[in-house]
Order: structure tokens, then sequence, then C-alpha cells
């Protein structure tokens, strides 16, 4: 497909094709997608499209009326995306990656399929935001967090920050920049901008007694001594002050405060803004979740949205694509919850425990390229206060018993694992390991849980994620 | 019962591969066998005491932390030179490894000091070397193991002309991508780029380690582990070992 058309013209030479046209082709190709079974159709347009104009996208970009916002952030960039989307919904058409394609191709993807679309809402990932940036001239860029993530990947965190103060420094007069003033990394990147929103968590109630071991930006950006934290909420985010130089959380403009967590059920926050303040009840689990819908806030304050649409719409949100899921299956729930990376997944274990802690768990590890092919980052999480519940894990996905090795040097006894590498028979697996009217946890990487996910569709069960992330 | 007193470098600095899983598996395989893993953190405001300690264990960290140690670790070589010269087992991972050699220049030409117990030098090369490893190594004598793990540096580590590499390198880049060869090993002292973390799948190189640890504790020779199942490990290992031959890293 992809060969006999873009060969058509020699290197260098460049046909002149309206835009219209364009548009037209790239589209047909993701029809084509869909039918041919390739999956959603959520990048190959836009690459495509990328092929035949490399500017195309600058232009698609261009013509929104309320121009674009960008989100990135190691963790939480679907979900914020989605939250800020479901808060603007009812005042303005969005162009937004719902189905998580987040790098040039697919943004050129949405922009393609969004027809009158007014304002350009996208997650974007962590390596293509100087790219994307400078292509789609935003408005709003929100910057959510920082942590060790797929390191075989993105290398050092360290060249993640360089990359997007490159993208900070090349950012259009007056786009207004929302960083988590609770990540001393981004903070610091921050102060060489204007206009700057911080957002962040106001509880000490909800810190945890020390930083995780897996903490990352721990020590000064300025001068290299540890900070201290008044506290410590999500990995290193926190209220943090170095003791020798003074660097400092920022005043936080947007903030949750009397922060209620109900197991995985809920999380109920006062959000306070410089207009006020305003209960929300997240029907969504975790303290991550709820830096998440803060940061939301932010990005929709920043694009016009009134506070009572503010906290009617994190309201009304459910959930982002496969990050967290309730399915019933054969009289039971299966609950699928992602996991990438430690800041994560120590959330994850974090909301398990402090809700009903399951007995079963089924954990998937895979090793591709979206998932990190370096598995190391399983020996950083905190599984330890989820294993100290169980009664049985099933090991399953292709590092299987990598993910066994860490459970049994975790302490947990060797007979309560199991190893099943293939998905589907460890979900049934886990399944017949559930009592009846029982909740059975799945805890998948991110090539598992589409994997899962497609299991659960084949089944008739749900329906493929093209169709729900909308 | 004998306490094998390990000495943790950094840990707060250097843990960026999960290197308390290299600690962990070492702690139960000697549990295992009725010893206890006694570890003490040693920071930067804490002395290296020779004889202290029977193995030190130095991780990875990134270039931003390692930088925070390096000197540190440097003004502390004479005593740990003297603990190993005394017969304690060393493991140094990634970024430790580089700061046991004599040194590591940066991309940008600024040097990092080294304490010089092993003897290779490390300088920065413009890209990075990541992926999986396989090593085939001989630690003792006519007994050879291979050693599967995961690599993620910019640096290219040279090894002197007399030195002895932890092994040979059967798919993946190893210490430069271009010798053939990965880690370093003198006497009881073994660096490696190779995480994952490494321990876990390569139980052997985890039981060597404690038989020289528990060789310097009594004196004597190292002495011989009760073998345990490993079939964990083993699946683990050839799983990783198959990654290294189906997508290691090739210069």
């Amino acid at each position: 497909m992809r060969r006999s058309v873009s060969l058509a013209y020699p290197r260098g030479v460049r046909p002149s094709v309206p835009l219209a046209v364009e548009i037209a082709a790239a589209r047909a190709v993701a029809t084509l997608s869909r039918l041919v079974g390739a999956g959603g159709g959520t990048t190959v347009p836009g690459k495509l499209l990328s092929r035949l104009d490399p500017n195309a996208i600058d232009r698609l970009a261009a013509r929104l009326p309320a121009g674009t916002a960008l989100v990135s952030a190691t963790n939480g960039k679907t979900t914020t995306t989605a939250m800020a989307a479901e808060i603007l919904r009812p005042t303005l058409r969005l162009a937004h990656n719902a189905a998580g394609a987040n790098l040039v191709s697919g943004v050129a993807s949405t922009l393609l399929a969004a027809d009158g679309a007014e304002l350009g809402l996208f997650e974007v990932d962590e390596a293509a935001l100087p790219q994307v940036a400078r292509r789609v001239r935003p408005r709003v860029v929100c910057l959510g967090n920082l942590f060790r993530d797929q390191l075989d990947r993105y290398g050092e965190l360290e060249l993640v920050a360089e990359r997007w103060r490159d993208a900070v420094a090349g950012l259009p007069a007056g786009a207004r920049l929302v960083v988590n003033g609770d990540d001393p990394q981004l903070a610091g990147l921050a102060e060489a901008h204007e206009p700057v929103t911080a957002f962040g968590l106001d509880d000490p109630r909800r810190a945890r007694p020390a930083l995780q071991h897996a903490a990352d930006s721990k020590y000064c950006i300025r001068c290299g001594a540890p900070y201290e934290y008044a506290a410590a909420y999500v990995g290193h985010l926190g209220d943090y002050r170095c003791p020798r130089c003074g660097h400092a959380r920022p005043q936080l403009d947007v903030a949750a405060r009397a922060v209620e967590l109900h197991g995985l059920e809920s999380a109920v926050f006062q959000l306070a803004t410089p207009e006020g303040t305003r209960r929300v009840e997240l029907a969504l689990p975790g303290l991550y979740n709820v830096y998440n819908a803060v940061a939301a806030a932010a990005v929709a304050r920043a694009l016009g949205a009134s506070l009572d649409e503010i906290a009617a719409g994190l309201s009304r949100f459910s959930a982002a694509f496969g990050r967290f899921e309730r399915i019933p299956v054969e009289g039971k729930e299966l609950i699928l919850l992602l996991i990438k990376n430690p800041a994560g997944a120590n959330e994850v274990v974090r909301t398990l425990v402090d809700g009903r802690p399951p007995r079963t768990v089924v954990v998937a590890l895979n090793d591709e390229i979206a998932d990190g092919r370096d598995v190391s980052w399983i020996w950083d999480v905190d599984f330890e206060p989820l294993l100290a519940g169980l009664d049985r894990v099933v090991a399953t996905g292709g590092r299987a018993a990598e993910l066994a090795l860490r459970f049994t040097y975790g302490g947990l006894d060797e007979d309560a694992v199991e190893v099943e590498p293939d998905l589907s028979r460890a979900f049934d697996r886990g399944l017949a390991l559930t009592p009846a009217g029982g909740e059975l946890v799945v805890l998948p990487t991110y090539t598992a849980m589409l994997a899962l996910q497609r299991i659960v569709a084949a089944r008739g069960l749900a329906r493929p994620y093209w169709e729900r992330a909308g | 019962m004998t306490a094998i007193r390990v000495g943790h470098l950094y840990p707060d600095y250097l843990n960026i591969y999960a290197d308390r899983g290299n600690i962990a598996v070492l702690a139960r395989r000697a549990a295992l066998r009725g010893h206890e893993l006694d570890v003490t953190p040693l920071g930067l405001d804490d002395e290296i005491v020779p004889g202290a300690h029977d193995l030190y264990y130095v991780g990875g960290g990134q270039d931003r932390e390692q930088l925070l140690v390096a000197e540190n670790l440097a003004a502390k070589a004479d005593p740990l030179r003297e603990a190993v010269a005394g017969g304690a087992a060393v493991l140094a991972v990634c970024g430790g490894y580089q700061l046991l050699g004599r040194g590591y220049r940066g991309f940008h030409g600024e040097d990092m000091p080294g304490v010089g117990i092993l003897p290779v030098e490390t300088a920065a090369g413009d890209r990075r070397m990541i992926g999986d490893v396989l090593l085939e190594c001989e630690l003792e004598p006519g007994v050879r193991w291979t050693i599967a793990g995961f690599e993620n540096h910019v640096g290219r580590t040279r090894l002197d002309p007399d030195a002895e590499p932890l092994g040979r390198v059967l798919a993946g880049f190893g210490n430069d991508g271009v010798s053939g060869f990965e880690g370093c090993r003198q006497g009881r002292v073994v660096g490696t780029y190779l995480h994952g973390p490494l321990l876990p799948r390569n139980p052997w190189l985890a039981d060597w380690l404690l038989a020289q640890a528990l060789a310097h504790r009594s004196g004597g020779d190292p002495p011989a582990l009760e073998p345990l199942g490993d079939a964990l490990e083993r699946r683990a290992h050839a799983i990783s070992a198959e990654r290294a031959r189906m997508r290691g890293g090739r210069y």
C-alpha cells in the first residue's frame, strides 16, 4: 500500500496536490487499515500524509480556530488528555487522539479525521514533544511529570528533560506552559518561561512516609543536595525544598486539597483555583489520578473553561482507554490496570492495597518496544505490600519467568506463583481461581494490555479499542 | 551460619537499573544455604573500612547521579583498594563498573575520576549501546557459563592489554561494541555493563560471588555451595539469552 503511493515521485520532487486531495487519500487508507484488520487506522493515514506533504500537519493545525493544546508526561498523559477532553467537549468540537497514537503520525491522523474541529487536544510522546510542538504551534503545553520510564528507549531522564527544555524554548510567544509544580525537574524547566501555571497536590495527610525506592529527581536541580520533602506524594513528586540553596516548590495556581481515596472506587478532592474552590468526585482510583485531574483542570482553565465546567467534566469522566477497566466476565468482574514503569506500578499497588487487597492477581510482562525491552524496572516496583496479601499470582507474558523470579525473590512462596506465558491461558487460569461474584485483578504492560483487550473482544465481552476510544 | 557483610555503595544515587534486585538475589541465596546477608548502605558521609565487608556492591546511576558520587568515591580509593587486596569481593554494574576503572571522559570532554581498581578506562561515545547481551565466561578454569543481561551505556570501556575481560560477547555490544569482550574481572572483583538485573537470571554468578565473600570471611578457600533447583532462573536465562541472539546490539 505504502509503496505504490509514496514512491510514485522521484526523491526531491514534490507534486502539487491540494491539501483536500491529500486528506481524502489518507482517509481512504484509514478505512482500508481497519478493513484488513491491521488495527484502528490510528497512525497509518498520518504517516501517508507526511509522505505526501511533510508540512500538511502544520497547515491542518493552523486551520483550528481555537488552536492546539499538547499534554506530555511519562505517566498519565492519556488520562489527563481524556479528562481535559471531557471538560471541553460540551463547548468545543475537538480533534483528540483518544486511542493513544501520540507520535507526529498519530497527531496528523487525528487532525485528518477531525472534520470541523475547533480545538486540537493531543497527548504527545515524551520524545516527540519538541517536533510536534514545532509543527502545531500550541497555545498550551502541559508537562505532567518525568519519571524513569523505558530507559532503553528514551535514554536517561536528563535526556528527556533536555528535549523538553528545547521544546519550551521554541514555544510561540504567549503560549502557556502548564507544569506540575510538585516535580522539581519540571518546575525548574518552567522558570525560563512566561506565562506559567503550576499545579500540584496540597494535602500532607496523603503523603508517603518516605521517598520511594525508585524516586528519581531527588537531588536539587541547582546545587545537587538532597531535597527535603514536607510531603512526598508519588515518586519524587511533592512539596520539596533544598536545604542548601533554597530551591523549592513554586506557589501552586491549581491544587487538589482535602483528598479522600476510596480504594478502586473513587477519589474525592477540593479543586482550588484562583477563581474559587469546587468539590470533585472522580470515578477513578488513586492519588495518581488526582494528579491527572488537577493537570486536566489546569489545561482546561488555560483554554478558557470555567470552574463549573471543569468540576462537572471531571465528575462525568469514567476512564481513558485501557488504563483502568472493569469488564463483567462470567459472573465475575475483570479489573484491568495498566502498569508500565515503577512510579505508575507503585501507585497501582498502593491503590489495590488501600482498597480491598486482592487474593489473586494476574501480572503480564511483555518486552516489546512499546513495553520497554529492558524489563529491569519490575525490580524497582514496590510489589511487596501486594504480595503480602496474595494467595496466588499468575505470571504471564513473554517474560513471565522473569516476573516469577521478581515475586519469589521478593518473598512470595514458590508454590504461590504460577508461570503461564500464554496470555489467553493465564487469563482463564485467573478466572478459574476467582470465586463466583469476585474480582480478578490483571496488571498488564502495554502490549499485554492490547492483547488482553483483543482476547476479551474476541470472546464478545467488550468492543475493540478503536470503536471505544472516541 | 555465617553473616556475609555487604557494603552497598551509594544506594541512594546508584540504583537506576534495579540494583536492589541483585541484592535480593544474594540475600535469598545466602539464606537458603543458612547464611545471613548483612547489608550496610555506604553513602557520601560513610567511610570504607578495609576488612569490614566481605563483598562490595556498586550499582549504576544516571550521568548526573554518577557525577555526584564520583569524586567522593575517588577520595576513598585507598581504603577500597586495601579492602580488595585483603580479599574482599566486588560486583560493580554499569556506572559502578566505570567508576572502578581509572576514569571516565564524558561526551563534552569532562573528566570523572575513578578508583583505579580495574585496569580499564572509559570514554563516552557518540551513541548509546542499548540491547540484550549474552556472554560466555570462565571465572574458574574449565567451568564455562553463559551470562545474559541488558546493556544501556554511552561509555566505551577499553581494557589494558593484559586485563582479563569478564566474558566473550556471543551477542550484543559489550565493552565498546568492537572488541568482542565484556566487563572486566580481576581476582574477586567483577565489573560489567550487564544489568537486567544481572543476578536473578545468572544465579551461578551470584553463587560465585557468595563463595568469594565467604572465603574472605573465613580466610580460607571459597566453599562449594549446595546447589539449588533454579528451574525458574534457567527459564528466565534461556529467554534472555534468546532475546540477545535474536535482537542483541550490533555495532
